[in-house]
């Protein structure tokens, strides 16, 4: 049986060849130019702000990019924060990625619970939804006393940050699972506990994994405040201790490596979540 | 299709009513119907007229309040790989490719990777797929993923597919593409269909048989056999009798509750 499909998807493929064709230098470079420019903008407006001496307690672009290659390789001021970046980062990666995945390994199944089990959602919801506004930061003296100083608080912390929005896309994404599909499943032959890996969790999958992506941010998010509970490394640590040295461009570098780090690590996820999500019309990011 | 054998499905006196808050709704009221294998059965009627929720009482997702539905002699308890649906919005798998949703129903059985395949393979040709075996639904048109969906069914070795207004979505031109894909299939393969349609032409072109409901409370009005020799033409005066008797049964009904 021969099938012409009317609309069909090589039709809109071949229609779409020759506008690559014809796409100019201009169009490709497009998304790169347009991001850039608030970020210069705004580099060009602490360059004036700083030479014009608006304020004298923040340094120059120029000092903070010189400090920034002394931090990450030495050989400038070969203080006690010279070459020492990649330790610093290295460190709060550890925290960052450990405390995510101690949040993921809590909350994929507490979420799962929750949205397919009415008796787990009326014991758990309610208590879950009074903590979740309390803020990261407000838990840092009780979480200094349960774990006391140093890394173990700070992998708490980070936990703690990155758990909410996993939970809640977990919960959703068990929810939302459109009731034809298990109609579906069940004529199909595909019943009872089976229908939990075959229909319940691919269905939510993009909803875990935005959690996930979200959760992850966080993670980078909360970094400093689990960085304060005295661990000696770590970009928090470094942070913390320009603040404390009144060394702004120690505060700045600091804040520049978790913006670029955390940047990255989430392409990385979107990538990631690209291929894994390749059947999601929705998961194209 | 010999009178005296054993009907695939027996509708004995079934009714269904909904509770919504204080509200009772009689979807289905003391239907009857006998089904013989091989048939093409079109249930036709407005909306309200329990045609669908007739069509799930044998796929057995729904049970009746009162009555019995009966697929050779036993109650249908539930749903059952014997009775495949093809849902008017596809109700595809979206995470799974074209071959592992037709797939699903045999892997589902516990077969073997060499004999899925084998059955994908058939019925991804049946449908004429075989291009898009690796593309997810959301790549595919309504046509095409409604093409899964009865492949899907039919790799399921289901003797009755009950298809729930399957076309309504569809555009004139793929819907009669569709159309003429399914007869040609329910003829090679002596399948039973139970079709849900509110388009009297749909029904006339595709049944043997076309049982017309009307609703409030939902019932059925009349079952007519149609002896119309395929294929059909639509612009035929056959096709036209038919079609003046059958809206006019249809409408009937309109004209007395409106009076």
């Amino acid at each position: 049986m021969a099938i012409v499909e009317t609309g069909s998807v090589a039709a809109a493929a071949s229609a779409a060849a020759p506008r690559a064709a014809t796409r100019t230098t201009w169009a490709r470079f497009k998304p790169t130019v347009l991001a850039l420019i608030v970020p210069v903008l705004l580099l060009a407006f602490w360059q004036v702000a700083t030479t014009q001496q608006w304020t004298r307690l923040i340094p120059t672009p120029y000092a903070v990019g010189e400090y920034m290659i002394d931090f990450a390789v030495g050989g400038i001021y070969d203080d006690a924060y010279s070459a020492t970046l990649t330790t610093h980062l290295l460190a709060s990666m550890s925290r960052v990625y450990g405390g995510f995945a101690l949040a993921a390994i809590f909350a994929l199944p507490i979420g799962i619970l929750i949205g397919r089990v009415p008796t787990a959602r009326m014991l758990l919801d309610p208590f879950l939804q009074v903590m979740r506004p309390i803020p990261v930061t407000a838990w840092l003296p009780l979480s200094m006393i349960l774990f006391g100083l140093g890394a173990k608080s700070a992998f708490a912390l980070v936990c703690l940050g990155a758990f909410y929005p996993i939970l809640l896309n977990t919960i959703f994404g068990v929810r939302s699972v459109d009731p034809k599909l298990f109609e579906a499943a069940s004529m199909l032959g595909c019943r009872g506990n089976a229908q939990f890996y075959k229909v319940v969790l691919p269905a939510a999958t993009p909803s875990i994994f935005t959690g996930l992506r979200l959760g992850l941010g966080l993670a980078w998010f909360v970094i400093v405040v689990g960085e304060m509970t005295g661990v000696p490394q770590g970009l928090g640590a470094v942070i913390m201790d320009g603040r404390t040295l009144s060394r702004t461009e120690l505060v700045i570098c600091g804040m520049i490596v978790i913006g670029l780090a955390g940047y990255l690590s989430d392409r990385v996820v979107v990538a990631l979540g690209n291929y894994l999500l390749r059947w999601s019309p929705n998961h194209h990011g | 299709m010999a009178e005296s054998a054993t009907p695939i499905v027996e509708i004995k006196g079934v009714s269904k009513v909904f509770r919504l808050q204080d509200q009772t709704i009689h979807a289905l009221s003391d239907a009857n119907l006998s089904i013989n294998k091989g048939e093409f059965i079109c249930l036709i009627g407005a909306s309200g007229c329990g045609k669908s929720t007739l069509l799930r009482i044998m796929a057995g997702f729904d049970q009746p309040s009162s009555g019995e539905a009966l697929m050779w002699g036993k109650p249908i308890a539930g749903p059952d790989p014997s009775r495949g649906m093809v849902f008017q919005d596809y109700a595809l798998f979206p995470w799974l490719s074209v071959r592992a949703n037709i797939g699903f129903g045999p892997a589902s059985r516990g077969l073997g990777a060499a004999e899925v395949k084998q059955i994908v393979d058939k019925f991804i040709d049946l449908v004429g797929l075989a291009k898009f075996a690796n593309a997810y639904p959301h790549q595919l048109s309504g046509g095409m993923k409604q093409r899964v969906a009865i492949a899907r069914v039919l790799a399921n070795d289901a003797e009755l597919v009950l298809m729930d207004e399957p076309f309504g979505a569809l555009d004139a031109m793929t819907r009669e593409r569709l159309q003429d894909e399914l007869l040609d299939i329910w003829e090679r393969t002596k399948l039973t269909v139970v079709f849900v349609t509110h388009a009297v032409e749909e029904a006339i072109l595709l049944a043997n048989r076309v049982v017309v409901m009307t609703p409030g409370p939902g019932r059925i009005e009349s079952d007519n056999l149609l002896d119309l020799p395929r294929p059909r033409d639509v612009a035929s005066p056959e096709f036209n009798a038919i079609r003046r008797v059958l809206s006019a049964k249809l409408h009937s009904h309109h004209g007395k509750k409106a009076a």
